[in-house]
């Protein structure tokens, strides 16, 4: 048993995945540099030293090196791409959207795909290029699985998951919970560490965890925003509120089961995202209660969300942009009002 | 004696594979009119020497990917005409069981990945195909066929960059029929030929008369056997004509009357044909009973598709995830 932060479970992960198959690599830009940085959060630091011929540093070309994984994938190598910042997943749009996620159907079903492509999301003081949730527009796409890890142990067991997954899988990683300490220190970090077994072990993909139990509200989010409501649900116990918080850790597949039955035993849902709201997360989720599970809510599902804009730069303005626990807290006193 | 033999008998094969998918297109094409044929297509007519050429000079285990313009490719890469067929009737009993369609037919445990139909698209993708080789040491090609259209995507600046700054071993083959869809090669691009384009990344490129087999065959061949060796990438611009419509309903009323006539004093089939008779291999006779037979070939496969059962809807629902 260790502590360890998201980036060092995550790069462990990795080395034990490549050293149990050694079909697996990794490939992306600035990765297996002597001397550079691991991928732009450090993920993959030093992993050339065992692995120097499975570390493949591309050009800056996002289109290119996603379809060259794909590639390298569907010949049965069983590659870990990394994409700098998840927002440079729409240079790669058509690779992820065309290629990657239809290949399998067209062909009737004779070709996998395991691919894995890393993306680092959240709004972190860097304007609105290097800012975005990417699950919203990623959620309706037949063929790719999505997983959005809060914690370094669930970081380290749904990226083992993936690479083991014969499908392609975005797992999209928050920069604020990469790591609160050394170099992963950066303003707004917090700390998502764990302690990780020395067992191997995986988080199965499409299984979500209850993080607080509660029989007043639930409350539904993954990545910086769970931590969030962990806040919120605090603020709550002292007014005498009791908040369930869920998190599904994977968007596709989306473990209903689990928030359909918090939603039968509380009957207040709220869920919380850090993208714009429209056609988001929980958009879906609020569809999908509203047609199944009307008849147990007492209220209507509260959406909380970024509002229908790019992220901005100056720290007041993103301050208003991303929820924060007061604001979670505050919806959820409103849904306790309507009985 | 034997070696002359074989040569000739090697050479009726190109011929036979070039009418198989004249044939195979008239066919389809009459299909379609006829309002039987579901979906549309992007038709290969007068391009058969780039596929053919090309296929004729991989191994088996190599792996092509290709275009919206796929039917010729399959066809040359072996793929059973009657699989093709029924992907074209949309039949369980396709390539792709039905969900790839025309433009998706392909099947990569016969060497090749089902066809990508947006333009350039493919072009990371066999680079990838040919990592994997390289990472595996296997001794196997990728070859991407594209059109003049995709050397105007970004994909190929950063397929060919890649393959070339790794030594793939993967061939770039463009067929260079001169028009994209509607629009001139002239209109989309200021320098001479395709191939120059290869410089930008310090690979070689050629330009090839893309309507002579044997041409066609002799450049694949080197450019296979330098990936092959470990040396990288090439660019193979052949050029050629489409002496059909882009897709099903287009008259193709921007190509000029007199190079359509000169594109078909020049098609691929005719030229081999012309060839065969002057070497004495084969004679008006025999060439008329290679077409004779391919005609047979393709009735009977689309009988056979025609025939066979369609897709449940519900099977709409399987294939996303392994």
């Amino acid at each position: 048993m260790k502590r360890l932060g998201i980036a060092e479970a995550l790069r462990e992960a990795i080395a034990e995945e490549m050293r149990r198959d050694e079909r697996v690599f990794c490939i992306g830009e600035d990765i297996g540099i002597p001397g550079g940085w691991g991928g732009a959060f450090t993920v993959t630091l030093g992993l050339e030293k065992e692995f120097p011929d499975r570390m493949i540093n591309t050009p800056i070309s996002e289109a290119g090196f996603t379809g060259v994984a794909m590639g390298a994938a569907m010949m049965g190598l069983r590659p870990i791409a990394d994409m700098q910042y998840a927002d440079f997943l729409f240079c790669a749009m058509d690779q992820m959207a065309n290629q990657v996620a239809k290949m399998r159907y067209m062909s009737g079903g004779k070709i996998s795909i395991p691919l894995v492509m890393r993306g680092p999301v959240g709004v972190t003081g860097r304007g609105a290029q290097h800012a975005q949730m990417m699950e919203p527009y990623f959620l309706p796409l037949p063929g790719v699985k999505i997983v959005a890890p809060s914690t370094a142990y669930d970081a380290k067991g749904l990226l083992k998951a993936a690479v083991r997954d014969d499908n392609p899988v975005l797992i999209f990683e928050h920069k604020l919970l990469y790591g609160s300490k050394g170099p992963r220190v950066e303003s707004g970090a917090f700390d998502a560490s764990s302690d990780i077994p020395d067992d191997d072990y995986i988080v199965p993909l499409g299984k979500g965890i209850v993080r607080r139990e509660g029989s007043d509200v639930t409350i539904i989010a993954t990545l910086l925003m769970m931590h969030r409501s962990l806040e919120a649900a605090a603020i709550l116990e002292k007014d005498g509120i009791s908040a369930e918080v869920i998190d599904p850790r994977s968007l596709v597949p989306f473990d209903w089961d689990l928030v359909k039955g918090s939603a039968a035993k509380t009957g207040r849902v709220i869920t919380v995202e850090e993208s714009p709201r429209r056609g988001g997360v929980g958009s879906e989720i609020a569809a999908v209660l509203a047609e199944d599970m009307i008849d147990f809510l007492v209220a209507p599902v509260k959406r909380i969300a970024a509002p229908d804009t790019p992220a901005p730069f100056s720290p007041p303005m993103e301050k208003y942009y991303v929820p924060d626990a007061p604001r979670i807290a505050q919806a959820a006193r409103d849904l306790m009002a309507i009985s | 004696m034997k070696q002359a033999a074989q040569d000739r008998a090697w050479l009726m094969s190109l011929y036979r594979r070039m009418v198989l998918i004249r044939e195979f297109e008239e066919r389809v094409k009459y299909l379609f009119l006829e309002g039987i044929m579901p979906g549309t297509i992007h038709q290969y007519q007068g391009q058969e020497a780039c596929a053919v050429g090309v296929c004729a000079a991989l191994d088996q285990d190599d792996v092509i990917t290709s275009t919206h313009r796929p039917h010729g490719h399959a066809i040359a890469r072996g793929l059973p005409v009657n699989s093709l067929m029924a992907e074209l009737f949309g039949k369980v009993t396709g390539c792709c069981k039905g969900k790839g369609g025309s433009m998706h037919m392909g099947d990569l445990s016969r060497g090749m990945v089902p066809a990508v139909a947006i333009v350039g698209g493919a072009l990371p993708m066999a680079a990838g195909i040919a990592l994997s080789f390289r990472m595996k040491k296997e001794k196997r090609v990728a070859v991407a066929f594209m059109g003049d259209g995709a050397t105007n995507e970004g994909t190929f600046h950063e397929a060919l960059n890649m393959a070339s700054v790794w030594d793939l071993p993967v061939v770039y083959v463009v067929e260079n029929n001169l028009y994209a869809a509607s629009t001139h090669v002239s209109l989309a691009m200021k320098t001479k030929t395709i191939a120059e384009r290869a410089s930008a990344y310090g690979m070689p490129g050629c330009t090839v008369d893309g309507n002579d087999v044997l041409a066609v065959h002799a450049a694949a061949k080197e450019a296979l056997d330098r990936a092959r060796a470990g040396k990288g990438p090439t660019l193979l611009e052949l050029v050629t004509y489409r002496i059909t419509g882009h897709s099903r309903r287009d008259p193709a009323l921007y190509q000029p009357e007199e190079e359509k006539k000169k594109a078909l004093a020049n098609e691929p089939i005719g030229r081999l044909a012309a060839r065969l008779k002057v070497d004495g291999i084969a004679d008006d006779k025999a060439l008329a009973e290679i077409r004779d037979s391919v005609k047979a070939e393709i009735e009977e496969a689309v009988k056979r598709a025609m025939a066979d059962p369609e897709p449940r809807p519900e099977d709409t629902l399987e294939d996303v995830f392994a």
